[in-house]
């Protein structure tokens, strides 16, 4: 059994209430850190934790906060993502809807390390329900005196908000998500400036995961060096994944990160195999937009060593024979599975939210559905293959936010490693209704 | 003041220049032995802040970040929107995967262009035009439907083509950067985008007609101009007038001694070197309203002006050339 550090209490009757959390050790971290900790202190500790943002991309969190500019007498702002649109994803709704005061309590405690005022919860327009659940919760802290004024009866001053935005893929993207809190359209920015100088109203700013600041609250009481124990090299502490797809228990776990990718698969503890009793064909580890692995490099990598739950093992072979760790939307294909039809499905979802922007992704996710449509209804060409990894590898790494990637990178592993699949697809169209659909 | 290199051209520059101002600085030197060097730009417009960025086509590959800090950036970066740093080295034209990744960056603006050039005002001093002529392929890999929009009157002067539009932003910018009121935006997403004066709200200032200007290809165009006259067959002339609103400073397009349309001067990159106001660029089409200076000079770059299409046999050689290039690739 692995340690639970975020979600070890979610079975708790009303745990979502104040009273409870607090019976259940709720806001020691906002007590120790305000009471007893600089704010420094807390960036340190966090700093030696060595967290990792769980939002995808896996930047350190400590080096992130020690990047904000901090001009006097500008504001400053901590503004959590919680627009959890990765397909695959649903950890921090989970969280969010289970423990909200976990998240508000990681605000507080944050938002005083880094000196900033006022924070936002921007949340995605689907999870409206989510949205009132957070509201009831900063009411309640608010109540008592953990948020508002003077905090604790310290100086410490700091005010929550909770936004609503529309459910766009793009606003997920840190500086989108700034433009459309800001009112705005939600279009990325063109970087640099990057938040930390120019971020919300133009002033600094962190825009940090909902699962990466929950987990301040763990590292401020146990300590960072603890939590480091936790998990393998500079993967340290614990990770939410949410796994669907064909398993027996489909759901959001916490893992120590380092487990064994197959423990994570076929323990009881989790997934608990695929379902009846079918084969594993292949899996996409970290949210849609990841590389898609079949089951003999998912379980082990080139080298033939076994592969783990770590940003460092899922990547390891770059995008030849490894993936990512991304979001933890761990996605399980099982042998009757179509990967085309499935790409099909991911790249109409990228097509749909490709902001519009700059042209590679505009035009190309358009055109890259376009063709995988025109293969999975049989009316594909032999050259099609050869020009689906054309138009990916002229998108990726030539766009302004990493939307451009994240169309390209399914669809080259596709190719890259179920070939084969295309060209049934391709030759022999009159066989294409046998295949299962997934979903 | 930082040092950059790009393609094997130093240069030093002030402190806040971009990559491709610094690119554009050494051509105008003179320097660039006989190639340009300078990037492309669809969407970048000097006099309009915060644009470029969005097309992608002034891609470049910095090969050395600076001394400070020599690694390579990793992925191409948008020349209009980078600043240089101290010992930065730059390649433009040098590097072939970068020559690559603008091709694809110009096929993808032309999928879902129409190519309607025999029966567009732009054509002979369209920028698309010329980059799919130096950067794109001769044959397009597209074969879907492209997108097609109805064509939308913006007040009685402008006609917006949105089926043309590339989304380079830049009336947007004019829009919000010249004229009193933001009447002008996007619409949509994706490919779906559509630039839009919302409900074809008309644009009533006296600086609209800008955005046919900054327009790098057809979408935006004078609607007292509209199918007047192919742009090769008129003859640009420096004039002047003495306006109230603007400088009066615009350049003549005369068949004869009919003033068949008004512009802004533009300069070697293509860009106004003043923005005009409508009563000089729409209501003065009368010779005896200017006084002429005389001839302008046109950088005559284009695809049309340099007599790329004049002969049949050399347009045929130009094909053949990247027909061999597309067929050895694949």
């Amino acid at each position: 059994m692995g340690r639970k550090l975020l979600i070890h209490n979610d079975k708790v009757p009303n745990i979502h209430s104040l009273e409870v959390y607090r019976q259940n050790g709720g806001y020691a971290s906002v007590e120790k850190a305000l009471k007893t900790m600089t704010p420094e202190a807390v960036v340190e500790e966090v700093k030696k934790s060595g967290l990792r943002g769980r939002g995808g991309a896996g930047f350190p969190t400590g080096m992130k906060w020690s990047f904000l500019a901090k001009p006097p007498g500008v504001e400053r702002y901590l503004v959590c993502n919680a627009d959890e649109s990765e397909p695959g994803t649903f950890k921090d709704r989970y969280l969010m809807e289970k423990i909200p005061h976990a998240l508000i309590e990681g605000m507080i405690t944050s938002s005083y390390a880094l000196g900033a005022k006022t924070s936002y919860i921007y949340i995605r327009g689907e999870y409206f329900y989510v949205a009132r659940i957070l509201e009831t919760a900063i009411e309640e802290a608010y109540a008592a005196g953990l948020l508002g004024k003077n905090i604790l009866g310290t100086d410490f001053s700091h005010d929550c908000y909770v936004q609503v935005g529309a459910g766009a893929y793009i606003c997920g993207e840190e500086t989108a998500l700034l433009e459309s809190l800001e009112g705005k359209r939600g279009n990325p920015r063109i970087k640099p400036p990057f938040p930390a100088i120019a971020g919300l109203y133009g002033c600094p700013t962190v825009v940090n995961n909902v699962e990466t600041i929950a987990a301040v609250c763990p590292i401020i009481n146990m300590g960072g060096d603890e939590y480091a124990k936790i998990g393998i090299g500079r993967s340290t502490g614990t990770k939410l994944i949410s796994a669907s797809g064909h398993i027996n228990k489909p759901g959001t776990y916490e893992i120590e990160l380092g487990i064994p990718v197959e423990e994570f698969i076929y323990s009881d503890e989790y997934c608990g195999g695929i379902i009846n009793g079918r084969k594993l064909k292949a899996v996409v580890a970290g949210g849609s937009s990841v590389p898609v692995l079949p089951a003999e490099l998912i379980l082990k990598t080139d080298k033939g060593e076994p592969r783990l739950m770590t940003y460092e093992s899922l990547s390891e072979g770059g995008f030849i024979s490894g993936t990512m760790l991304g979001s933890g939307g761990f996605i399980v294909y099982d042998e009757t599975t179509s990967i085309v039809k499935n790409l099909y499905t991911f790249a109409r979802f990228y097509h749909h939210e490709s902001c519009g922007q700059c042209s590679p992704c505009r035009e190309g996710t358009g055109w890259m559905e376009k063709i995988l449509h025109r293969i999975i209804e049989g009316h594909g060409k032999p050259s099609d293959i050869d020009l689906l990894w054309d138009i990916q590898r002229k998108i990726e790494g030539n766009t302004i936010c990493p939307l451009g990637d994240a169309a390209a990178w399914p669809v080259a592993s596709a190719i890259r490693h179920f070939r084969k699949e295309f060209e049934a697809y391709i030759n022999h169209p009159e066989k294409i209704k046998d295949a299962m659909p997934i979903i | 003041m930082p040092k950059v290199t790009i393609d094997g051209h130093t240069i030093e520059v002030p402190d806040g220049t971009t990559i491709l101002q610094a690119a554009r600085m050494i051509m105008d030197k003179g320097e660039g032995n006989g190639e340009n060097i300078a990037p492309p730009t669809m969407c970048y417009y000097s006099k309009l802040k915060t644009s470029g960025g969005y097309c992608r086509t002034c891609i470049v590959k910095v090969s050395k970040g600076s001394e400070k800090d020599p690694r390579p950036m990793p992925k191409p970066v948008a020349s209009c929107r980078t600043n240089v740093m101290d010992g930065m080295e730059v390649q433009n034209i040098t590097s072939p995967e970068l020559l690559e990744a603008r091709k694809g960056v110009v096929e993808f603006l032309l999928i879902n262009h129409p190519l309607d050039c025999p029966i567009c005002d732009q054509a002979g001093e369209c920028h698309l035009q010329d980059l799919g002529y130096e950067h794109g392929l001769a044959k397009t890999r597209y074969d879907f439907k492209r997108r097609t929009f109805n064509l939308i009157d913006i007040g009685p002067y402008i006609k917006l083509h949105m089926t043309r539009c590339i989304m380079c932003f830049r009336c947007i910018k004019v829009a919000d950067q010249l004229t009193n009121h933001r009447y002008q935006g996007m619409l949509f997403r994706g490919d779906a985008s559509e630039i839009s004066t919302y409900i074809e709200k008309a644009i009533d200032n006296d600086f609209s007609g800008n955005v046919i200007d900054v327009c790098p290809v057809g979408a935006l165009t004078d609607r007292t101009f509209r199918f007047k006259s192919r742009v090769w067959f008129t003859k640009p002339m420096d004039a002047h007038r003495n306006c109230t609103k603007c400088s009066g400073k615009v350049a003549l397009w005369l068949k004869d001694n009919e003033v068949l349309r008004v512009t802004s001067r533009k300069d070697k990159w293509g860009e106004a070197e003043e923005w005009i106001c409508n009563e000089c660029r729409f209501e003065k089409k009368d010779i005896k309203d200017w006084v002429i200076e005389g001839p302008r000079h046109i950088d005559r770059h284009s695809v049309i002006s340099a007599n790329h299409y004049e002969s049949l046999a050399q347009l045929k050689l130009d094909i053949g050339k990247q027909q061999k290039q597309l067929n050895g690739k694949s």
